[in-house]
């Protein structure tokens, strides 16, 4: 007695593209992310209101509105694009995987550019000076000094935005991506059966959030190593 | 960019605004209430009934809204013990599931940080308050809720927000709110960047507001927290560009 009805292969695909999503997205993001987090912290006024926008407009919009508005801005766009070059060519779609990663890199982007310029800021200045009296190039202080400082105060903050962002990834299936979500939302069309799929997919999202949890929990501590305390 | 367009949309935008608030704040009051004794039993409940709460309270936040939303839309009417229960007539209303759904999510949520908040107290406070011969009753209303009231705020201010964006997702199940209104229009008109660049900027006026409110209460329910009259004017003495 199969309870998903053959369907089992299609909900692991579903899973597999779910995770594909979330970490293509996570990784267009981080660009995203440090790119928005320099213009934050840039002297240019202008550059630095355009970070703290970029990032009031991504925090302060529904995710499915930013999703939207990439799918169907970026079919009239692309559309109106084509037919300048090909006269009556017709109508072009946005791939709803690429829309949706797009849309979700940005999102995460506008979150983890708080993150990061917050994490950047707290390095503190003596450990800078420390740096420079040792003589140590631009290369050398950041990728020995800034970097792993950077990244401990910013992991907590990133890791949430991760958990959300994997959780997100189902928003994709409203513009017609077959995830997780989507291949459910057909299971359920077909076999009629709803509570079931949904039920599974619900699982299967937790499974994700708590691994990647755990994930994000043991890197954390990796990263206090040396922090923490030698035994007394 | 069609600005009449823009412009046209704009009132049945703001209708549609209008329901989202109104659902925002019936979620965020349902929320609440439902916090209130979740948050308290998963802080320092006995295990058999801290155990199940904790298993909601993972289970809400660690799967997307929108398979909740589904769940309870489409997924309940699979049991026809449901379907022919006194519930059914309301189980049936989108608008019902959309609240319902919402109101579980954010309870799950909120109960979290009140959970975090009541943790965060000196356990002092608490065993000063068992000295004095209060019950249990008195030392949660006079002694643990306000000051949990005032840890928690600031991580209950980004929920507000979160909720209210997270309202967008009764759109999937026919709600017409401000993104389903968006989406009719745009459907209708077929100019995606006007109508819904107006919803996202309406969305971004009620969070503003919304973290201004935020800040208002933060700020009254610190009042005693703050510098008294006379430092205030020190401070205010000292030239600006000595």
């Amino acid at each position: 007695m199969d309870p998903l009805q053959g369907w089992g292969d299609e909900i692991a695909h579903g899973t597999l593209l779910t995770m594909k999503v979330a970490v293509l997205s996570l990784l267009v993001g981080l660009c995203w992310g440090m790119l928005g987090a320099l213009a934050q912290m840039s002297p240019n006024r202008a550059v630095a209101s355009l970070g703290r926008g970029f990032s009031l407009v991504m925090r302060g919009t529904p995710e499915l509105l930013v999703i939207l508005i990439v799918y169907f801005g970026g079919t009239v766009a692309l559309t109106k694009a084509v037919n300048l070059f090909v006269a009556d060519f017709g109508f072009v779609e946005v791939p709803p995987l690429q829309a949706g990663v797009f849309a979700l890199s940005l999102v995460f982007g506008g979150y983890a550019a708080e993150v990061l310029r917050g994490a950047w800021q707290s390095v503190p200045s003596g450990v800078i000076e420390a740096g420079h009296s040792l003589g140590l190039g631009w290369f050398v202080m950041f990728a020995k000094i800034r970097l792993p400082l950077l990244m401990r105060f910013a992991l907590p903050g990133l890791g949430n935005n991760w958990i959300s962002l994997i959780k997100d990834t189902s928003l994709i299936s409203i513009v017609g991506l077959h995830e997780l979500m989507g291949l459910s939302q057909m299971a359920t069309s077909v076999t009629r059966q709803p509570f079931t799929f949904y039920m599974t997919a619900a699982l299967i999202y937790l499974a994700l959030t708590l691994a990647n949890t755990r994930l994000i929990a043991w890197f954390e501590g990796r990263l206090m190593r040396g922090e923490r305390r030698s035994p007394a | 960019m069609n600005w009449s367009l823009m412009l046209e949309s704009v009132p049945a935008l703001l209708y549609g605004a209008l329901a989202t608030v109104q659902m925002l704040l019936m979620t965020l009051v349902c929320g609440a209430l439902l916090a209130l004794p979740l948050g308290i039993v998963a802080a320092n409940g006995r295990p058999i009934i801290r155990l199940p709460v904790m298993g909601y309270i993972t289970f809400f936040r660690g799967t997307p809204l929108l398979v909740q939303v589904f769940l309870v839309y489409y997924g309940f009417s699979q049991f026809q013990i449901i379907r022919s229960s006194i519930f059914w007539p309301l189980l049936r209303e989108a608008w019902f599931c959309a609240l319902l759904t919402l109101a579980l999510h954010t309870a799950a949520y909120t109960a979290n940080i009140l959970r975090g908040a009541i943790l965060a107290i000196p356990a002092g406070q608490k065993e000063a308050a068992v000295a004095l011969g209060m019950r249990p009753s008195l030392i949660y209303r006079l002694v643990i809720l306000p000051q949990a009231l005032r840890i928690g705020m600031p991580a209950y201010g980004n929920e507000m927000i979160s909720m209210m964006k997270a309202t967008s997702l009764a759109s999937t199940i026919t709600i017409m709110e401000l993104t389903g209104t968006a989406n009719t229009i745009v459907a209708r008109t077929y100019a995606p960047y006007e109508v819904f660049i107006s919803a996202a900027l309406v969305y971004l006026c009620v969070a503003w507001m919304l973290s201004r409110l935020v800040r208002a209460i933060e700020a009254r329910l610190s009042r005693h927290m703050r510098p008294a009259v006379e430092a205030q004017n020190t401070l205010r003495r000292v030239p600006v560009h000595a």
